[in-house]
């Protein structure tokens, strides 16, 4: 561990280093450069931002581990973290970046003609953003406290510091080009160890095809290999799962039309120069996340395969005891050893062993096992990214660039949302709502401590929650509140010229009140899933009450007056791009 | 008073509403379709060693959707230029 403890500083330094330096260069001048980077991005810079910012320390560890646990039933996450830029890409992007302006908020306020509208949108952000940054800023102080021997909250104070400076220097531009070089080392990070574990488990150098192939020198393809694994000690088979499909079907919805909704990655489309650029720049975003995200299921069917293979029914080494003589000893007997990389990571808590039969195997077991056999193996789901470099026998410096790239994960997405929360607090509340007659330099300043109250916001709220520990349970809120409050108020207002501001309102306050309702009470007060509306769990339950919002907002706008003509003129402009420009050269032409 | 400088703001809508649909027809029958809904029948067929159904629903719809906002970014510098509205 000396030699991995060494290479990890040296990784952590190396990029906290490179950020520092990208802010420098990078600050930001004036409000335009600090909301939306001077409205300057290439697309493909952009996009790669965008997948950075999009892809946070959950993506990073957990979801590999999330998808080797749960099998078929984690595609909810795949379709849902991908499908969503589609909806982006054809449906809000271009338009909000044709719109032209600096704010989620911001287009709802011009849009609906309403500064309650623009204040219920400001709410809507604050919730998401805050929700979201909480998980970021937790999953900051447990790579510094589980890998660096730093006390948490101290973990969580050197995140905190790290992007107060690039944020708050930087601003948007800041944040776009640490975060280009926050994906670089996220991905090779990422995939280095997938090739290896690939190449070990299927002789195939590229996991996505490993993933369709056979286990190596066997005549058996992987999946059904491991099929037959995980029903033999009595777990569910890897490619089905108990939920039910109109579960699934709900989730996946819920997290699609979420991601389309999410603030922070929308406003990352107001920084390309046009509403083609912004197209692009959407489909280069999805370019760099598929990198990951179809690599991902792979790694998890692995690792799952991998797990099994070398811990379960292995003989443990007591911690006091000298590994190398007890395993040639186990060896010697005609048995199995735990396997190095086991009692390494051990320590970190990520992985848990009880001998509840006192027979001094590790036995992995399923809820059904044949042989009757109680499971004694707790693994997390963050173990299976963490520890691959060492399950493919990799060199040390290869794990502190793991810890480097999950810290670039949490930290990119952490100072997206960070700029979210500020230009909503210093844009839309404090210049259009409060103090109308503020100054583009004021601003700047607000904005610039906005940020700087934020990070520090964001740091508390993460010490907090992990205290109370149900982070994972608010996340739905982020997905399902994005997609029944902010997602149909947006789509509307593009694509229904007769969508009014009663219709906005009414429509933005019911995605809110109804999904906040539904998860606080079937999350914290009734947990039996036996009374969910139509079978639908908390985590799904955006999808119908998006579903329900654009009806409620449609309604609500048929009942009142139609939107004046100087809009219903805005939303043909922001539909046809260039139309404005046009239609002032059409008409000095034909002027006498 | 149409003038005829004008742009068809309108036509160009009108083809822009049908692209988008035909794609979103696409996306939905990749994911929800191929990777849920006719999960079962389509996983009687194979893809290499995957399930086609599961395949779909873990790395396949993927795929599609790189494709398909790519074919729109196409498609739509297309009908602006087809519409006069490029520049």
């Amino acid at each position: 561990m000396m030699d991995q403890d060494f290479w990890t500083y040296f990784f952590v330094v190396l990029t906290f280093g490179l950020y520092i330096g990208i802010a420098i260069w990078a600050r930001a001048g004036s409000t335009q450069d600090f909301y939306v980077a001077g409205h300057d991005v290439h697309p493909t810079i952009n996009g790669m931002a965008t997948a950075a910012d999009w892809m946070s320390a959950a993506s990073f560890l957990s979801m590999a581990g999330l998808i080797a646990f749960l099998g078929y039933g984690g595609s909810v996450y795949l379709m849902g973290w991908t499908g969503g830029f589609v909806l982006l890409a054809l449906l809000l992007a271009p338009f909000l970046r044709e719109f032209g302006k600096f704010t989620v908020p911001d287009f709802v306020g011009d849009r609906y003609y309403s500064t309650t509208a623009r204040v219920i949108a400001v709410v809507c952000t604050l919730f998401i953003s805050f929700t979201y940054i909480a998980g970021q800023m937790k999953g900051v102080g447990v790579a510094f406290s589980g890998f660096l021997g730093v006390p948490f909250e101290w973990g969580i104070g050197i995140g905190m510091v790290i992007v107060f400076i690039y944020a708050v220097l930087g601003g948007m531009k800041g944040v776009t080009y640490t975060q280009v070089a926050q994906y670089v080392v996220m991905i090779f990070a990422y995939t280095v160890p997938a090739i290896f574990i690939s190449l070990i488990i299927t002789g195939n150098a590229i996991p996505q095809l490993g993933f369709i192939s056979n286990v190596r020198g066997d005549d058996i393809s992987m999946l059904d290999k491991l099929n037959e694994v995980v029903t033999g000690l009595g777990f569910g088979a890897y490619t089905e799962t108990s939920k039910s499909k109109l579960d699934i079907f709900a989730i996946t919805g819920a997290l699609m039309f979420g991601t389309a909704g999410l603030p922070h990655v929308i406003v990352r489309f107001f920084t390309v120069r046009s509403a083609s650029a912004a197209r692009y720049s959407a489909g280069w975003a999805l370019v760099f996340i598929a990198l990951l995200y179809t690599t991902a299921p792979a790694v998890g069917a692995f690792a799952r395969l991998n797990f099994i293979n070398t811990v379960n029914d292995a003989t443990y080494i007591e911690d006091g005891e000298d590994y190398d003589a007890s395993a040639a000893a186990i060896v010697a007997e005609g048995g199995k050893p735990v396997p190095v990389w086991y009692k390494d990571w051990e320590k970190t808590g990520l992985l848990s062993f009880e001998d509840i039969n006192g027979d001094g195997i590790m036995q992995y077991r399923g809820p059904n096992a044949p042989d009757g056999i109680q499971n004694e193996l707790k693994p997390s789901n963050d173990i299976f990214v963490l520890a691959n470099p060492q399950i493919a026998q990799l060199p040390g410096w290869v794990v502190g660039l793991m810890v480097a790239g999950g810290l670039a994960a949490a930290l990119s997405t952490a100072a997206g949302l960070l700029m979210v929360i500020s230009s909503a607090v210093s844009h839309d509340l404090c210049r259009k709502t409060l103090f109308k007659d503020m100054n583009d330099k004021t601003e700047l300043m607000v904005a610039r401590g906005a940020a700087a109250s934020a990070v520090f916001a964001a740091g508390l709220l993460g010490i907090f929650s992990s205290q109370l520990g149900f982070v994972a349970q608010v996340v739905a809120f982020a997905f399902g509140l994005a997609a029944a409050s902010l997602f149909p108020t947006i789509f509307l207002g593009i694509f229904w010229k007769r969508m009014n501001r009663e219709g906005a309102i009414a429509s933005m306050t019911f995605g809110l009140v109804a999904t906040f309702s539904y998860i606080v009470y079937f999350k914290f007060v009734d947990l039996d899933p036996a009374h969910w509306l139509l079978g639908v769990s908390p985590e799904g339950i955006g999808f119908p009450f998006m579903l329900g919002s654009l009806v409620v907002g449609m309604a609500v706008s048929l009942m009142t007056a139609p939107p004046p003509q100087e809009i219903q003129d805005i939303v043909e402009d922001i539909r046809v791009p260039g139309l404005r420009r046009t239609l002032a050269v059409a008409q000095e032409h034909t002027a006498p | 008073m149409q003038d005829k400088t004008e742009i068809d703001g309108k036509g160009y809508w009108r083809a822009v509403l049908r692209l988008t649909l035909s794609l979103l027809a696409i996306w939905f029958l990749v994911s929800y379709g191929a990777g849920i809904l006719f999960r079962d029948f389509l996983d009687q067929m194979n893809i290499g060693g995957a399930p086609l159904g599961f395949w779909f629903a873990q790395n396949g719809a993927i795929y599609v959707f790189v494709a398909l906002i790519f074919y729109y970014c196409w498609a739509m510098g297309r009908l602006e230029r087809k519409f006069g509205l490029k520049g």
